[in-house]
């Protein structure tokens, strides 16, 4: 009797749905990801099933623009803030929309060290003195987050195609924010 | 012709420079059943709806308004607060300023919660004020907003009307307008295109119509586009 087969598909989709469920949760936990995440999935269903895909990967497109432009605007003798400004407040914007929790709050964090203006309402001399290093750091940091969210999504997208490829169904997260 | 919501589908019109938003609220939108259309700034916004720059220039010739916008009924407009060039808050004025496009509801989004924002918004005549990102369960609380104004539009126009009343219900100026429209209507043998559009209204102003090619009192026989 054939049971082999399909015992061995139900089987491994299983371990895969449990795998993407702990993956998916310790990503959570860590931060890396917030309740707008799941917001986007609940929009994917049989008519859109590329939907989070597709968000996902203008989310890479973009914030990769934008931190290439940030990189050379930086670089330039006469920075320019207002440029900067704009920029992390754009990918804030998108980090936000896709619920990358981490970016965002380094692009926040990023905003308020680097509003040239604002520099004396902190005490430090440091920011006053060095506001391009601050500026600096601060790209760092959100280069950093980005970068880690990426390849953390890169392989939660990898298993739910992996899901769907042995048959199985990907698990609905539930949204705890 | 009039893309009328007959079938019982709002169309909203979505503004919001980022691609990821319009994506997102695109989503969002088709979800909950609405017909959506995307732009990515304030202009194209006041474009798609029709307007044209100086409502006084629809007295002085008989501007060529391309088909489109006058075909298309926009039951809400929702915009992000912050864009280049032309803000949502700016948006929200014009729309508010123009004789035609004042009665469409306009929702307002935004990633910052700022309070004098939010109430300058809500005072400028926006109907709610939402933080982004936008969530499944904000978009539903767009609909009230939608039904209340076609139910409105609905109660006050007469059955093949070429010309729409909207304003404050039952006030003296409206009830010689609705007589006015009536007789107008009976005394035009063609059935013009562009009524049920709720963006080209009837303005309670003295003399302004929003459609430039019939002028209001004088003419009864209905000019073609």
């Amino acid at each position: 009797m054939e049971i082999g087969g399909e015992y061995l598909e139900i089987l491994g989709s299983s371990i895969l749905m449990t795998d993407y469920l702990e993956y998916s949760n310790a990503l959570f936990r860590e931060g890396l990801l917030d309740g707008q995440f799941i917001q986007l999935q609940m929009l994917r269903d049989d008519s859109n099933p590329d939907f989070v895909v597709e968000v996902v990967t203008l989310f890479f497109e973009d914030s990769q623009r934008i931190l290439n432009e940030l990189s050379k605007t930086l670089d330039e003798q006469n920075v320019d803030f207002k440029k900067i400004d704009a920029n992390v407040h754009q990918l804030k914007g998108s980090s936000s929309s896709i619920g990358a929790q981490r970016v965002r709050n380094a692009c926040i964090a990023f905003r308020s060290f680097c509003d040239a203006q604002d520099v004396e309402s902190y005490g430090f001399c440091f920011f006053v003195l060095f506001p391009d290093q601050m500026c600096l750091r601060c790209l760092q940091q959100v280069k950093q987050e980005y970068l880690l969210v990426k390849n953390k999504l890169e392989a939660l997208l990898r298993l739910e195609q992996q899901i769907v490829a042995a048959g199985g169904v990907v698990p609905t997260l539930n949204d705890v924010s | 012709m009039g893309m009328a919501a007959a079938d019982g589908q709002f169309h909203v019109l979505a503004v919001d420079d980022s691609l990821i938003d319009r994506k997102l609220i695109e989503r969002l939108l088709k979800t909950s059943s609405f017909q959506v259309t995307t732009v990515d700034s304030g202009s194209k916004a006041l474009e798609f709806l029709g307007w044209h720059g100086s409502e006084r220039n629809m007295f002085n010739e008989t501007s060529i308004s391309p088909k489109i916008h006058q075909e298309v009924e926009v039951n809400l407009v929702i915009t992000d607060y912050c864009m280049p060039g032309m803000t949502g808050y700016d948006l929200l004025k014009k729309i508010k300023e123009s004789a035609f496009l004042r009665d469409i509801p306009v929702v307002i989004m935004s990633s910052e919660n700022v309070p004098s924002r939010i109430t300058r918004c809500l005072e400028e005549g926006a109907e709610e004020f939402f933080l982004k990102p936008m969530k499944l369960s904000d978009v539903n609380k767009l609909r009230p907003h939608m039904m209340r104004t076609k139910f409105k539009n609905e109660n006050e126009k007469p059955e093949k009307e070429e010309i729409i009343t909207i304003g404050e219900a039952d006030s003296d100026m409206e009830k010689i307008q609705r007589a006015q429209s009536l007789q107008q209507h009976n005394n035009n043998n063609d059935n013009d295109d562009d009524n049920n559009n709720n963006t080209k209204r009837k303005s309670m102003d003295e003399g302004l119509s929003p459609d430039r090619t019939r002028p209001r009192y004088s003419d009864l026989t209905v000019m073609s586009n």
